[in-house]
This record gives C-alpha cells, sequence and structure tokens, in this order.
C-alpha cells in the first residue's frame, strides 16, 4: 500500500512524532505550541505573531475549507510548521482559492499530519512549551532533536523587528472596501459590524499611527471602519517621528514574542504616553505594561484558541476572547504603575487588560478576532472616545518604576 | 450574584413518556436540574409520568407527582404545593406547552408562581412563528420567506406567491408532526390541512423551501448578565429537508471558515438576546445556502432539547445542570467546570474529537408507512459514537446501531449494482451513506455523489476514503497480509475487527487474534472540554488508535455495566434505568463502577452517573477492548435489555466473568428447546407448541395442537413478525409471505390462548430466597405484545389462589435457571391455570414500573445480588423490605399504559396485536383501579369523555361481552351509536342505541356514515375490536380516521372494560393528585 511521504517532530527533550508530510518538504524550527480554535486555521497561519513557531492545532480535521484571498491576516503564513491529526483530501467552500496543502508548498512551510496532536497537547501542557524540529528529510532523529535544542530560544529574542513592515504605508476606507469588494460576502458579519460602527460614530476621520510588530489584517480593517485612516509604522519608528506626524492616536499591534527584547518600542511608547492617546493589543499591551513599568514573564504554555473567558471587571460581564501570547504581564508588577488592571483571564486569573484612564488602554487578548469571537469589538470604538476626550498630560513615568 | 434566596420551592415539569421526537434526553436532564436544585438547598416538586426515569425516582425531589402533564392536573399540583416558582425549560416541548397553557389560563398568577428559566414573553416569542419572524426580522436577522396561513386556501395563496416547492409547518407542534415539503397544490392541501388540524392554533407557515441548503445547530447559554457562550457548533450531514432529529449530525461543524462560524455565532448570540431567553440554554438552527453562503434562521428552541443532550454528551458542558443554576441566580462564571474543576462554566467547550450521531428508526415495526425522510421525525432514538476523526466516529456509531452493522460498508451482502444505488440514493431515506458508500465504491464520482444527495463534497470525500480503504483490503486479499502499519491505517479510519473480517475472508476472532500479535491496540482519550489545555478531573473516555492512553487504571474492585445502546421500540428507557441503577447501588456498596454505552439520550452516559464512562459501541470488539484494558472483576449484562445479553455468551467464551446469572441459564431460558425441557422437567404447564421447517409441518403441528395459533420465525426477537392464526388459510399465507421458513430458520408454532389474562412477575432471586417485585395483570388479553399492553399492579381480577400460582411457579423456574438477579415471567391464567409463556433471567421492561409502584428499587437490588449479596443482608441495609412480595399491602392501585406513535406513521393499522409498536409508557397511580386507568389514559393523551357519543363496533366473539360496558355507559349519559350486528344485539338487550350506516355505503340518502362522523368531530370515543386481520377493512378505516380525529380508539373488549370504569369514576368525582413519597408512606403505615 502506498503511503504519503513521512516527517517527524523531534522536541528538544528528546520526545519523538512521527507522522506523514503535507505542505512543503523540508525543514522547521521553532517553539511548539498549540491553538485549540476549532475553525480559523488559515488566520492562524498567518498571524505574524506566530513567526517562529510551530503551530498545532488540536482541532484534528484541518484544511476542510482550504484557503481564501479575504480571510489571510497578513500576506502570508508565519507559522514556520504546522501540526494536525488529519489534512482534507479536498476542499469545501465557496470561498476556497487553493487548498491548504497547495498553500503550504506554494509559501514554503512543512507540514506533519497524522499524529497523537493531543499527546503533543498534553506533553507541552505539563512539561511546559519548547522548542523543536519538523522535518520530511531529515530522518535521524538524534540530529532533529539536535537541531532543536541548538535553536534559539523564545525568551529574549526580539521578533517583531523580523515581521515589522520596513516602510510606512497607509490604510484607509478605500482599502478596506477594495478588499470587502472582492468576494467578501461571506464576511458579512465582518462587514456589518463596520458599518454598524461607521454608523455609530459619524464624524471627522480619524488619522491613527499604528506601530506594527506584527499587525493582523483584522485590526487595521477595523480600525478603519471605526472611523480611522491608519498609517502603519515600523516597529522601530522613533517618539519623535510620530510626534511630529498628524496623529490623534497610537496604536501598538500584536506580534511574536518576548516583549522585553523590543526595548526600543518600549522607549518610544513610554515617551508618548500622555502626548498621544495609545491603545493596545497583544504584544502592544505588553509593550504598553512594560512602558508603564511593569513587568512580563513567560508563560508555561501560553494562551492560544478561540474560548479563553476574560472578565471585564468594571462592568463584571465575561467576554470569550481570541488569543494567541506565550508571555504576560505580571499582575503585581502593575500594582506600582500609573495603570490599573481592567481584563483578566477566567482560567487562570492573568491579566488580560491595563488601563491608565485618559491615557492609554490595552488588552492581552484579540479583539478584533479573525479568528475567534467578536465579543470584545467595543475596544475600538473605546479608541475613539479616548482621543475624542484626550487631554495631553506629563506622565512621570520614571518615578514608577 | 449568586442563589436566589426568594425562591423555596421549585416545581419541575418533566417530559413525560417517550414518543419520537422527546425521548430519554429529557430524563437526563431532568435528573441533572434535580439534583442541581436540591444541592442549592430548594425543595423540588416534580411531575412526570412516566414511570421509567430515573428523575421520578423519589430521592430526587421531595415530592414526586406521577401523575399526567396537563394543565388540569399541573393546577391541581400547584394548588396543593404552592411552589415560588416553576422550571418549564427542562421537560422538553411537553413542559414548555404545559406551563405556557398554565400562564395563559392564569394558574400561575393567580398561585403567584414564577416561570424561571424562560418567561412566557420569550417562549411565545420563540414558539409562534409569526411573532418569531417578526422578532428576528426587527434584529436584521434573515430568515427564509414566509407567510402564515388558516386555511388551506390561504395556504395555497401563500405558495404561489412563494413559488413551489414550499414547507408547510404547523405552529405548536412537537418534533416536526404537521409539517412537510409540498410540490404542488395536490401535496399542499394534504399536508396544509394536516397541519391546520395539528397545531393547536390552527396554524400553519408556508415557508421558501430551502431544502439541499447545509443546516447546523448551536447551543446557546446565557446568564442574567448577559454573557453568553456557545457550547457546540453542529453541523447536519444530511442537507435541509431532511429533519434535524433524523439527519446524521456531526460535532463539531466541519465546513465552516472561522468567518463564516463567528457570523453564525454573533446571529445565535442576537437571537438569544432578540427572543429574550434570559437565562438557560437554547438551541439555534441555521441554513446555509452551499454556493452564495447566505445565512439564515431556521428555529429556536427556548429549552434544554434533544441537541443540547447531544450537545453535553459531545463536549462534557453539562447543559441542563448550568441551565438550573443559571435559572435560580447564578451567573456562568460563578460556575466552576466539573471537567476541569479548576476553569469557570463561562467558556466555550473546544474538542479535539468529532462526534457523529446516527438516528436509529424502527420502520420494520411500521411495514406500510412511508420510509422516506422529511420535515417529520420518524426515529425513535439515537446513537452518538467519538472517534479522533470523522471517519473514525461514523463507522463507530454505524456498528453502535444495533442492526448488525459491522461499520459503514458492512459487507453482509454483496453490493448492488450502481443503477439501484444512485435511484436509492436520490431521496433521503435510512442508511443512505451505506448505500452512497457502494456507489462510490463502484465508481461512482463524488461530485456525482454530492450533486444527487445534496451531501457536502467534504462528507462525501471522508465516505471515499472508506471506499478506498475497501479497495485497499481487497487488493489485501487475506488477513495474513495485512502488516502492523495496514492494521494501524484501517482501525485508524474506525474498521472494526468483523468489518476487516468479512473484507479478509477471514472471522472477528481471527482479526483479533492478528491484530494482538501485531500490537495493534485501540488508546483511550478522555473528554474533557478543552482538547487537554487543562487537566480533566472526570473520567470520561473513548477509544482511538493513537500513541498515547490516558486511563488511570486502579485496583480497586470494579463492575463494568454494559448499557443498552440506542432506543428503539421494545428496548427503551427502561432498560438505561436498570443499569442507573446498577450504578448506583454497586457504587453504594463500595465498588468502582465502569459503565459503557453508546446512546446520548440518557442518564446513564452522564459522566455523574458511573465513575467511568466510556462512550462507546456496544459489539464484542469494543467491550473486550475495554475489559482487556479495566480488568474488572466481573461484568453485568442482564440489565441492559437484549443488547448486551447477546453479548453474554461471547464474553463468557472469551473468559470474561459474567455476573450474576450464567449465560448458560440466560440461553437455557432464550432456547426454545432447552427452556421446553426445562417446563418439563419443573412440571410446570405452557402452552402447547412446535417448531416447523416446512408449511407442511407447520400445518401437521396447527392442527395437533388446535387454531388459534400463534406464529413467529425462531430467530427475531420482540414480537417481529408474530401473528395469530385462526385458521389453516391464514397460516398458509404467512407461512408464504411473511415467515420465509427455512431449515434453517424454523416457525414456531404455539397455541393461541384465546381469552387468557396475561400475567407478569417480577422477582429477584439470590439463590436461596426468592423476593417477588410484583405480579402485574395485564389489561389486554394475552395475543397483545405485552410491552404494548396496559397493566395493572396489584392484580385487579386474579385471585390470591392463581397469584400464588403465579409466585410458586416463578420460584420453581427462577430455582431451575438458576438464577442469580433478576427475573421476569409471563404467564397466561386461563380458566383454573395459569401457563408459563415465557422466562427472562434479566431486567424487564416492568421494572421501573414495578419499582416505582411499590417503592423498592428491585434493579438496585439485584445487581447487589448479582455482585454476592444476599436478600437477607440487604434486608439489613434496609434495600429490601420485610415482606416478600412487593404489591403486597399497598393501598394504591398503580396502571402502566403504553403509548404509541400512530399519529406518526400515518395509515398504520392501530390493531393492537403480538408486535410491540410502543414507544414510551406512563403511570397512573391513586386509590383505585379506574381512577388509576383514568389517569393513565390521560396521560398517555387519551382523553376519555365524560359525556357524548360512544361509537361501538365489535366483532361476533366479542358482542356477548359487550352489552354490559354498553349499558353502563349509557346509564353514565352518553349516548351509543353502533354497526347493525352491535345495534342489533344492544337492543334486544334493552340498551338505546343508534344504528350507523355501514363504512362501505356511502350515505344513501344523505345520512353521514361513520367515518364522515368521527371526521366531523360527533364521535367521542370508539370501541372496535377487529374481525380478523384482513386489511383495508372498515375497522381499518375507523381507526385510522380515529387516529386522524385525535379520538380515543380502544381495540380489545378488556381495554373497554377497564375505559368504562376510568369514565365511571371521572364522571362521578373529583380527581385528586398525591405524590409518590406520599403514596408509599400511607402503604407503610398500613403495613406497620
Amino acid at each position: 500500500m502506498s503511503r504519503p511521504g513521512r516527517a517527524i517532530l523531534a522536541l528538544e527533550d528528546g520526545t519523538i512524532f512521527s507522522g506523514s508530510s503535507f505542505g512543503a518538504h523540508g525543514t522547521a524550527t521553532g517553539e511548539i505550541c498549540f491553538n485549540t480554535g476549532m475553525t480559523g486555521y488559515q488566520e492562524v497561519l498567518t498571524d505574524p505573531s506566530y513567526h517562529g513557531q510551530i503551530v498545532s492545532m488540536t482541532s484534528p480535521q484541518i484544511g476542510n475549507t482550504g484557503v481564501n484571498d479575504d480571510d489571510e491576516q497578513s500576506r502570508r503564513p508565519w507559522a514556520a510548521g504546522f501540526i494536525i491529526r488529519d489534512l482534507s483530501r479536498i476542499t469545501s467552500s465557496w470561498r476556497a482559492t487553493n487548498s491548504l496543502d497547495d498553500y503550504l508548498r506554494r509559501h514554503d512551510v512543512p507540514g506533519l499530519a497524522e499524529i497523537d496532536t493531543r499527546r503533543l497537547t498534553r506533553h507541552l501542557r505539563d512539561r511546559g512549551a519548547m522548542r523543536g524540529t519538523l522535518s520530511s528529510v531529515i530522518a535521524n532523529k538524534d540530529e532533529l532533536v539536535d537541531i532543536a535544542r541548538s535553536s534559539p530560544s523564545m525568551t529574549g529574542l526580539d521578533l517583531a523587528a523580523e515581521v515589522s513592515t520596513r516602510a510606512p504605508y497607509r490604510w484607509t476606507a478605500d482599502d478596506v472596501a477594495r478588499r470587502r469588494l472582492s468576494g467578501y460576502a461571506a464576511g458579512a458579519e465582518d462587514a456589518r459590524a463596520s458599518a454598524e460602527l461607521l454608523d455609530a460614530m459619524p464624524g471627522p476621520t480619524l488619522r491613527i499611527a499604528a506601530y506594527d510588530f506584527g499587525m493582523k489584517q483584522n485590526i487595521l480593517d477595523l480600525l478603519v471602519a471605526g472611523g480611522a485612516e491608519v498609517t502603519v509604522v515600523p516597529a522601530d519608528t522613533d517618539a519623535g517621528t510620530i510626534l511630529a506626524g498628524p496623529y490623534d492616536g497610537v496604536f501598538l499591534s500584536n506580534g511574536p514574542g518576548d516583549p522585553e527584547p523590543v526595548t526600543y518600542a518600549i522607549d518610544a511608547v513610554r515617551s508618548l504616553l500622555g502626548k498621544r492617546p495609545v491603545f493596545g493589543i497583544c504584544l502592544g499591551h505588553q509593550i504598553l505594561g512594560l512602558a508603564l513599568g511593569a513587568q512580563t514573564y513567560k508563560l508555561p504554555f501560553g494562551h492560544r484558541g478561540a474560548n479563553h473567558p476574560v472578565k471585564r471587571l468594571k462592568k463584571d460581564t465575561v467576554e470569550i476572547t481570541c488569543q494567541n501570547h506565550g508571555f504576560a504581564v505580571d499582575p503585581k508588577s502593575v500594582d506600582d504603575t500609573a495603570a490599573f488592571v481592567t481584563h483578566v483571564n477566567l482560567n487562570d486569573d492573568t491579566v488580560e487588560g491595563l488601563e491608565v484612564p485618559g491615557v492609554a488602554y490595552s488588552v492581552q487578548y484579540h479583539p478584533e478576532s479573525g479568528p475567534g469571537p467578536h465579543d470584545s469589538r467595543y475596544l475600538f470604538s473605546k479608541f475613539r472616545g479616548l482621543i475624542e476626550t484626550f487631554e495631553p498630560s506629563d506622565m512621570d513615568l520614571e518615578v514608577n518604576v | 450574584m449568586p442563589r436566589r434566596d426568594d425562591l423555596t420551592k421549585i416545581l419541575v415539569i418533566g417530559s413525560g413518556p417517550i414518543v419520537i421526537g422527546q425521548a430519554s434526553e429529557f430524563d437526563y436532564s431532568g435528573v441533572q436540574a434535580c439534583k442541581v436544585l436540591r444541592e442549592e438547598g430548594y425543595e423540588v416538586v416534580l411531575v412526570n409520568s412516566n414511570p421509567a426515569t430515573i428523575m421520578t425516582d423519589p430521592e430526587f425531589a421531595d415530592a414526586t407527582y406521577v401523575e399526567p402533564i396537563t394543565p388540569e392536573y399541573v393546577a391541581k399540583i400547584i394548588d396543593k404545593e404552592r411552589p415560588d416558582a416553576v422550571l418549564p425549560t427542562l421537560g422538553g416541548q411537553t413542559g414548555l406547552n404545559v406551563a405556557m397553557d398554565l400562564a395563559a389560563a392564569g394558574v400561575l398568577e393567580e398561585y403567584d408562581v414564577e416561570m424561571i428559566g424562560a418567561d412566557s414573553t420569550s417562549i411565545r416569542r420563540a414558539e409562534d412563528r409569526r411573532l418569531f419572524k417578526q422578532v428576528m426580522e426587527e434584529a436584521g436577522i434573515d430568515l427564509p420567506r414566509s407567510t402564515f396561513a388558516y386555511s388551506v386556501e390561504e395556504a395555497h395563496a401563500a405558495a404561489l406567491e412563494i413559488g413551489f416547492p414550499v414547507v408547510i409547518r404547523a405552529s405548536y407542534v412537537l418534533g416536526g408532526g404537521g409539517s412537510g415539503v409540498v410540490k404542488d397544490p395536490e401535496e399542499l392541501a394534504h399536508v396544509a390541512a394536516e397541519g391546520i388540524r395539528l397545531s393547536t392554533i390552527g396554524e400553519v407557515l408556508v415557508e421558501e423551501a430551502i431544502s439541499g441548503w447545509k443546516e447546523f445547530e448551536l447551543e446557546v447559554m446565557r446568564d442574567h448578565k448577559d454573557n453568553v457562550v456557545i457550547v457546540c457548533p453542529i453541523e447536519n450531514l444530511d442537507p435541509m429537508g431532511v429533519h434535524t432529529g433524523d439527519s446524521i449530525t456531526v460535532a463539531p461543524a466541519m465546513t465552516l471558515t472561522d468567518v463564516e462560524y463567528q457570523g453564525m455565532r454573533d446571529d445565535a448570540v442576537r437571537v438569544m438576546r432578540a427572543i429574550g431567553v434570559e437565562t438557560g440554554g437554547s438551541n439555534v438552527q441555521f441554513a446555509v445556502h452551499p454556493e452564495t453562503g447566505r445565512r439564515v434562521v431556521i428555529e429556536m428552541n427556548p429549552r434544554v432539547s434533544r441537541s443540547s443532550a447531544l450537545a453535553s454528551k459531545a463536549t462534557g458542558f453539562p447543559i441542563a445542570k448550568i441551565a438550573a443554576k443559571l435559572a435560580v441566580g447564578y451567573t456562568l462564571d460563578e460556575i466552576s467546570n466539573d471537567i476541569t474543576k479548576k476553569t469557570p462554566a463561562s467558556f466555550e467547550p473546544t474538542i479535539d474529537y468529532v462526534v457523529v450521531k446516527i438516528p436509529r428508526w424502527t420502520f420494520e415495526k411500521f411495514p406500510h408507512a412511508d420510509r422516506t425522510l422529511g420535515t417529520q421525525m420518524k426515529s425513535v432514538g439515537e446513537v452518538m459514537a467519538i472517534g479522533r476523526t470523522f471517519v473514525e466516529a461514523l463507522q463507530k456509531a454505524f456498528r453502535s446501531l444495533e442492526q448488525d452493522l459491522a461499520g459503514l460498508a458492512s459487507g453482509d451482502s454483496p453490493d448492488r449494482p450502481l443503477p439501484d444505488l444512485v435511484a436509492a440514493m436520490s431521496r433521503p431515506v435510512e442508511h443512505r451513506l451505506p448505500i452512497l458508500e457502494q456507489a462510490l465504491y463502484q465508481g461512482l464520482a463524488p461530485e456525482d455523489a454530492t450533486r444527487i444527495t445534496g451531501i457536502d463534497p467534504w462528507f462525501v470525500d471522508q465516505i471515499a476514503r472508506l471506499a478506498e480503504a475497501r479497495r485497499e483490503l481487497s487488493s489485501l486479499g487475506s488477513l495474513e497480509a495485512v502488516a502492523a502499519d495496514d492494521m494501524r491505517h484501517f482501525k485508524r479510519l474506525g474498521f472494526s475487527d468483523l468489518q476487516l473480517a468479512r473484507f479478509l475472508g477471514s472471522d472477528e476472532k481471527r482479526v483479533r487474534a492478528h491484530r494482538h500479535a501485531l500490537e495493534v491496540l485501540p488508546t483511550y482519550k478522555t473528554v474533557d472540554t478543552c482538547a487537554a489545555e487543562f487537566e480533566a478531573a472526570t473520567p470520561y473516555h473513548y477509544s482511538t488508535y493513537e500513541e498515547e492512553d490516558e486511563i488511570r487504571t486502579s485496583t480497586n474492585p470494579k463492575v463494568l455495566i454494559l448499557g443498552s445502546g440506542p432506543n428503539r421500540i421494545g428496548q427503551g428507557i427502561e432498560f438505561d434505568y436498570c443499569c442507573v441503577h446498577a450504578a448506583f447501588a454497586l457504587s453504594d456498596a463500595g465498588y468502582e463502577t465502569i459503565m459503557l454505552n453508546c446512546n446520548p439520550e440518557t442518564v446513564s452516559t452522564d459522566y455523574d452517573t458511573s465513575d467511568r464512562l466510556y462512550f462507546e459501541p456496544l459489539t464484542f470488539e469494543d467491550v473486550m477492548n475495554v475489559i482487556e484494558r479495566e480488568r474488572p472483576a466481573g461484568v453485568i449484562v442482564q440489565l441492559g435489555g437484549q443488547t448486551p445479553l447477546k453479548l453474554a455468551k461471547p464474553l463468557h467464551e472469551a473468559g470474561v466473568t459474567v455476573l450474576g446469572t450464567s449465560p448458560d441459564a440466560i440461553d437455557r431460558a432464550e432456547d426454545r428447546e432447552r427452556f421446553g425441557a426445562l417446563l418439563a422437567d419443573l412440571s410446570l404447564p405452557h402452552p402447547p407448541n412446535g417448531m416447523a421447517r416446512s408449511l407442511a409441518e407447520a400445518r401437521a403441528v396447527a392442527a395437533s395442537i388446535g387454531y388459534p395459533v400463534l406464529v413467529r420465525p425462531s430467530y427475531v426477537l420482540g414480537g417481529r413478525a408474530m401473528e395469530i392464526v385462526y385458521e389453516e388459510s391464514s397460516l398458509e399465507g404467512y407461512m408464504r409471505t411473511a415467515a420465509q421458513v427455512s431449515p434453517s430458520h424454523p416457525v414456531l408454532v404455539d397455541k393461541f390462548l384465546e381469552g387468557a389474562v396475561e400475567v407478569d412477575c417480577d422477582a429477584v432471586f439470590d439463590g436461596t430466597e426468592l423476593y417477588i417485585g410484583g405480579v402485574l395483570e395485564h389489561i389486554e388479553e394475552a395475543g397483545i405484545h405485552s410491552g404494548d399492553s396496559a397493566c395493572a399492579l396489584p392484580p385487579f381480577t386474579l385471585t390470591d389462589d392463581q397469584i400464588a400460582e403465579v409466585i410458586a411457579h416463578t420460584r420453581l423456574l427462577a430455582q431451575g435457571l438458576g438464577v442469580r438477579g433478576l427475573i421476569n415471567i409471563q404467564f397466561a391464567v386461563k380458566d383454573e391455570d395459569v401457563y408459563v409463556l415465557e422466562a427472562n433471567p434479566r431486567a424487564s421492561r416492568t421494572v421501573p414500573f414495578t419499582s416505582k409502584a411499590t417503592g423498592v428499587p428491585l434493579a438496585k437490588v439485584a445487581s447487589r445480588v448479582m455482585a454476592g449479596a444476599t436478600l437477607e443482608e440487604l434486608r439489613g441495609e434496609g434495600l429490601v423490605p420485610a415482606r416478600s412480595v412487593g404489591h403486597e399491602g399497598l393501598r394504591h392501585v398503580a396502571v402502566k399504559e403504553a403509548v404509541l406513535p400512530f399519529e406518526r406513521f400515518r395509515g398504520v393499522d392501530t390493531i393492537l396485536g403480538p408486535e410491540m409498536r410502543s414507544t414510551g409508557e406512563v403511570m397512573g397511580i391513586d386509590s383505585n383501579f379506574g381512577l388509576a386507568f383514568a389517569k393513565a389514559e390521560r396521560a398517555a393523551n387519551v382523553r376519555l369523555p365524560v359525556k357524548g357519543t360512544v361509537f361501538i363496533s365489535v366483532a361476533n366473539r366479542d358482542k356477548r361481552s359487550v352489552i354490559f360496558p354498553a349499558k353502563r355507559l349509557h346509564d353514565l349519559g352518553f349516548d351509543l351509536v353502533a354497526t347493525s350486528g352491535t345495534a342489533q344485539l344492544l337492543k334486544r338487550a334493552g340498551v338505546e342505541v343508534e344504528m350507523a350506516p355501514k363504512v362501505s355505503s356511502d350515505g344513501d340518502g344523505g345520512a353521514k356514515n361513520v367515518i364522515e362522523r368521527i371526521s366531523d368531530g360527533e364521535i367521542d370515543m370508539i370501541f372496535n375490536t377487529p374481525f380478523g386481520r384482513k386489511a383495508r377493512s372498515d375497522g381499518y378505516y375507523i381507526r385510522t380516521a380515529a387516529v386522524n380525529a385525535g379520538v380515543p380508539c380502544i381495540t380489545t373488549m378488556s381495554g373497554m372494560a377497564a375505559a368504562v370504569q376510568a369514565i365511571e369514576e371521572l364522571v362521578i368525582g373529583e380527581v385528586g393528585v398525591r405524590s409518590l413519597q406520599e403514596h408509599l408512606a400511607l402503604s407503610r403505615e398500613d403495613r406497620s
């Protein structure tokens, strides 16, 4: 009987998973993480926050709806490798433009299927995040383990610089409209949500500078839908450039890896606080936290999925959120800053949101979804509110550090 | 906000008897609700007429009313109990409807009873199609185009406007009754008329047909702080057009991108808010156009449903339990996730496996019924299977169905030619997927398969994978050629050993041995709500072929209880009840209990019921795998009905310890010849009988024992194809058509004891002592399947001597067979003789009824006896009463009545016979037989009239005995109408009666015939005993008209006598309500 080509995953602790190869033929190295979302594999793959990671989906049937142009969260997949239980042989979706297999092959992302992904999840859950090598080329397991061990660790690595845009670019209502027109019919919900935001907030167009640490498409679309014209700026843009520009607010995007080494951005944000209203998501939230003087730490195996309950403390209500992060803000360290915690994760009490009233706010999770629930879209309209009521102030952050 | 302290006493409404569209899933949800409310310190008052439910066990409520679930009876309960609130959302449509009726009648307001869970406004918004449509439109949610109609003419006009085909949906009807897709005005006239009749408000919706669209369901939970979570997206494999209860469904959804899923999720949340269900669970159904993605809302159920039970079992998220907590004030984040213990319930489960549900039909019971699946649900049960992939789960589900399928492709008969297959799969029918697999195997292009069936290409491709695997199997050719990798490959695709054996020309045992030699063994994974992100505290498992096994074995003494598989006619909730009791009793006695079952609608598959739950098919292979992994001290096979019982022998042969009565003793009771020899040894009387392998032999046997005879094939169970024949010509007809007699398939011929009284006896024997649970006297005479017959406890016409003889015979048989545990014996009492009809050394259908009526939990007692305890010891524990006969000393009478699904199978004759066709049962309990019978009838949705017109037409043999009951009815003020023969006789006896023209005479000179009078609502009750089994007789048309008009139609003389007694009680006096606890306490006082 003919079998597809083999591929192997070797973890740094020597654990081996052997399965079949799909996607690109090759070798990938990175931190192994698992995502528990049951939908949205294409959005996961193209989320720049997964740069440097090999993603394993806990949901077993993957590839069923293929891939399409509309659901891309960036121009290419960023995950270094992709691990699944069972690959669909066909695509079934009226929006599909390609199969997952072919898409990964085209973008040079190796995939591993037919392994016990649940065993892998339990392993990572019990032993913590670890590096690994996925290969359809190298069959020598020891060699693969060695490659994993010699690969750089996530902690201390500035990955944002690697995914950020090199030059500023603008994203406007016209761009969103163009995307919508190009067969975004099935995204009616998003379109409707955006339209509602637009309707709810007529008024002058806002100009927002958005730091790209690994920006997702949905964020840009929702900022625009909220009445903004967005200028996406490189991660290393200094505060002076922003302050010199015509911007009403500053947005800090999501992004991959450890926030601590992104010192240039932390410095820039520190200089911008009090001078421009700031809204951050995910890595942007962590960078805001660090700029405010809080600390961050690495979680045992991170949060990646679309079902995490987060409590919005002020309203005492629960949002179901999309998450993708391996680092978090230390709650104790927030006490000594100007910020207070606005949201907490109900599963493990980790910090999910920070706010310095009238100055800045951020969330650890992904209110833009893509993938994930739309429970937290209010955070985008909140940005407009902050901008409209913003009054510059001198924040003496150094005192608190 | 935590628990509401302003409530003290809460009334929970159950769902009543098992009917098509409303099965034991509501026992599962009701049990959860009762448990939660009592844990929270509320006083629980429960009403449910179904004695076979766990929820009506007296320990689950403070006051348990086994009374009819009708507004009148529930109002009486409210008057007596004065609850603060009523929780109507856990008892299916029945619970919801009754609560709405009570609200409309002002009863809730009068007694200041608050409706919790969902209020009447939101229920009305969800249930009233007009209001629903309006609310959805206001909320900006897309719906199929539609118009309401109140007459066939209006419906026709609306259909022309929308364009045929259209769907007709009746308002306020359970499970899709009175609904259907119609293609032309003629079909429309028929279905619309039916729908208007069935709808409690005479309304139908004429709707744009969206057949062929993809169908999805979302289970939504909301708390009073407006936190909303989706428990699970479920995809229907069968496209729109097939009722979701008749569809194969899959969780999670397989063919939605995140964008589409989140859009659907948003809509579901919006629906929930617009309808206004503030606390609890609801189910929202969607249709999605496969090519444009247009998404419309189909309906919303503001209550716990069949789908929510499935979603609970599929994810481990206990919807009913949480709905009950939300109803009394908790918010989702205040409730912890049972499975992880550490995380809250305010999350959305994610699953790392695939769940497949397949409905179970019993069309073989209704040979003349239309087998095409449509918008009206026809299945009577379902199975669920869990696998790591869709194909694995699908194959497991097929072999769970108890239809001797080894998997999707069963290999037990040669494939049909392609054109036949294509024709067969072009309309939705039972088991369309095996047909599809054969077609793909024979080369049908997948695109064509999708075009023909409307099934999504993804599912078609999955089926194609299995067809290809079958090709690989044939190319391997033999078992020996199967290497370890191949074996793993096939097992991961869900192939059973039996399936592999059939395709490799081997047998199951050899495949198993070969597989073991190759070390290809199953691994067990855990259902944990979170895809392993958190550690699971609850051991709820399924098998798959993976690398890691998660079972934590223990060295405690363990007992494995085999469940009863899918609900179907003949094997219902009664057996699940027994299995659950075994789990409870053995756990109390210090055993670790392990449950194995595949039915998501049950209490047994609640992870709270036993120490460990395996959601697995009940096949030899799957059961042996669990046994090898768990190594239990013993296995219980006698409580789950035929499904586990037939595994007794193979398990025993494989060296497994079967607890209780030995497999050999079971065989001795089931094997006709061995059983005959035993009866002869014990000198117990039984009807003369013989076995025939040809028509000539049958003629000879019948001649020697004398007509009438009861004939049945020897190889089928449950009264299938059983018939009473009165003369040789009918015998010949039967042998030619029904029996397909052959030397290997002989026919059993028994003397039929005409007019005999049938009696059931349920008992427990420990080897020394016999405890008689109860002697039950059937109301219908022998010849009616015991499952379809009403019965009373204590017996109401048997003499003390006859009862003593029944008990003596039971003792002899229990000893003779070597019973350890339950035994049920059926007797026929004719004249002075007590004949043994059959003995079942296992749990019987009547165990829950007997237990409930006597207050002695027979299944618990039996399971302890099976595990080695004596009745004496159990008496010491208080489990067995001091008396040795359960029905002695009771101050009440309990009547069990069967509930039949004729409303669903139009055109099927309603005469009761030897083949069981009831789906469920109810119990009536009161101080005398008449009242108990009246309540049982009312609970079974038969409205015995207290005034009006009764039509009587009986067979010649019954003419003599009809006089007294007819006269009594006349004395009670009824007008009588009869056909000529019956009328003449009654007139001669001095009973005033109107003579009605025969059915066949079509109104000479304007007089309406009987059918017309029935249809016009002029007849309030019908007594009609059949004249023989001639199809399409006058009687057939009378009975069919009765079903269509919803008029009670009694087809036996004994049933008529009982009905007259009941009517007498209803006419004379006030009917009261009394809880089971009160009944039992009264009897206890009496005895002490």
